[in-house]
């Protein structure tokens, strides 16, 4: 298999409905034009998106799994951070 | 000429350009140098195939013999096809599909643009619908088309390769006979010189960005609008026809 291969890009889609992109899977392309038109064609056949954004995979930086304790465990036990501890007025609609 | 058969005559020329091509494209199913590309070229074809059932329904209607798109399809003989021959050239490798669909794209972009305005209203919608699909085909096409010209030594010879073996069937794309005369005459369908213009500076500025060259021969294939093919054309419709032949009338 040839190691020559064409990056790979990550693809975010925005719906009709929906007000941000988001991540639907990725793809093989030479360049950014090529790689938008690739995501036209693999993942909006069905009319999933109004906009489409491509970024190289290599540019995305991700946490480690390994560091999934140290990094979100400890707001597991900060309860007091959801805002459950207000009493909502009568008057309040839309909350 | 009746006015109402050479309109039939017309559309069915555009029909079967689409229909034949999307064939082509077809071939390339599961075969794609990539896969998304493999899904690009299929979804041009089932763009082309869309195009080409409407297209048909237009074409029986006018006839008014009561035939249908699927008739008209998949059953007539080689003669009554009038494709033009760019479309049924074999695919080749990449660079030879890619540039057969330019110069098909460059063409059909300016014809269905132009027809938006035909007091035909069926085929004006037709082209309305159509030419949104064409638009991104030749987006698609020129992007690699560039890239192949502008690309390694390889890409550029094989571009190249593919210019000077398609050129000589890209001048059939503007034929004219008595058909189009009748209707130009009653201003149903464009002027084909203006469309060879607009066709001419799409694949003058391509190619000069691609780094590739126009040939500098002047042979001119034709045959195609009469039902003259090339050797072929017999064997694509084998594949296309197979299935109606061996079971006439059969749905799925």
């Amino acid at each position: 298999m040839s190691t020559n291969e064409w990056p790979l890009w990550e693809v975010f889609i925005r719906s009709k409905q929906g007000l941000n992109h988001k991540h639907v899977g990725s793809l093989r392309a030479p360049d950014a034009t090529l790689a938008l038109e690739n995501a036209r064609d693999v993942y909006t056949r069905r009319s999933e998106g109004i906009s489409i954004w491509v970024v190289e995979s290599a540019h995305i930086h991700a946490t480690d799994i390994d560091d999934a304790a140290s990094f979100f465990e400890p707001s597991d036990t900060k309860i007091y951070r959801h805002p459950t501890f207000y009493e909502v007025p009568d008057g309040v609609k839309h909350m | 000429m009746m006015e109402q058969s050479a309109l039939f005559e017309y559309v069915l020329r555009m029909s079967d350009d689409s229909l034949i091509l999307a064939q082509r494209l077809g071939e390339w199913c599961g075969h794609g140098p990539i896969l998304e590309e493999d899904i690009a070229l299929t979804n041009i074809s089932l763009d082309l195939i869309g195009q080409a059932i409407s297209l048909y329904d237009l074409a029986a209607n006018l006839e008014g013999k009561g035939r249908n798109h699927d008739q008209l399809a998949y059953m007539r003989y080689e003669l009554e096809y009038k494709n033009v021959l760019l479309v049924e050239q074999p695919n080749g490798d990449f660079a030879m599909t890619m540039l057969r669909q330019f110069f098909f794209d460059a063409f059909r972009l300016p014809l269905y643009e132009a027809l938006m305005q035909s007091p035909v209203e069926q085929l004006a919608a037709i082209a309305a619908k159509s030419v949104k699909e064409t638009r991104y085909h030749l987006k698609h096409s020129s992007e690699w088309v560039i890239r192949m010209g502008d690309g390694t030594d390889e890409s550029h010879k094989r571009a190249q390769d593919a210019i000077d073996h398609l050129w000589r069937y890209t001048h059939e794309l503007f034929y004219v006979d008595a058909i189009d005369h009748a209707l130009l005459a009653d201003g149903k369908i464009p002027n084909m010189e203006t469309i060879q213009a607009k066709w001419m500076t799409t694949v003058t500025s391509i190619l000069q960005e691609a780094t590739l060259e126009i040939p500098k021969n002047n042979w001119k294939f034709e045959g195609g609008r009469e039902g003259r093919h090339s050797e072929h054309m017999g064997y694509l419709l084998a594949d296309l026809q197979y299935m109606q032949r061996a079971y006439p009338n059969m749905e799925w």
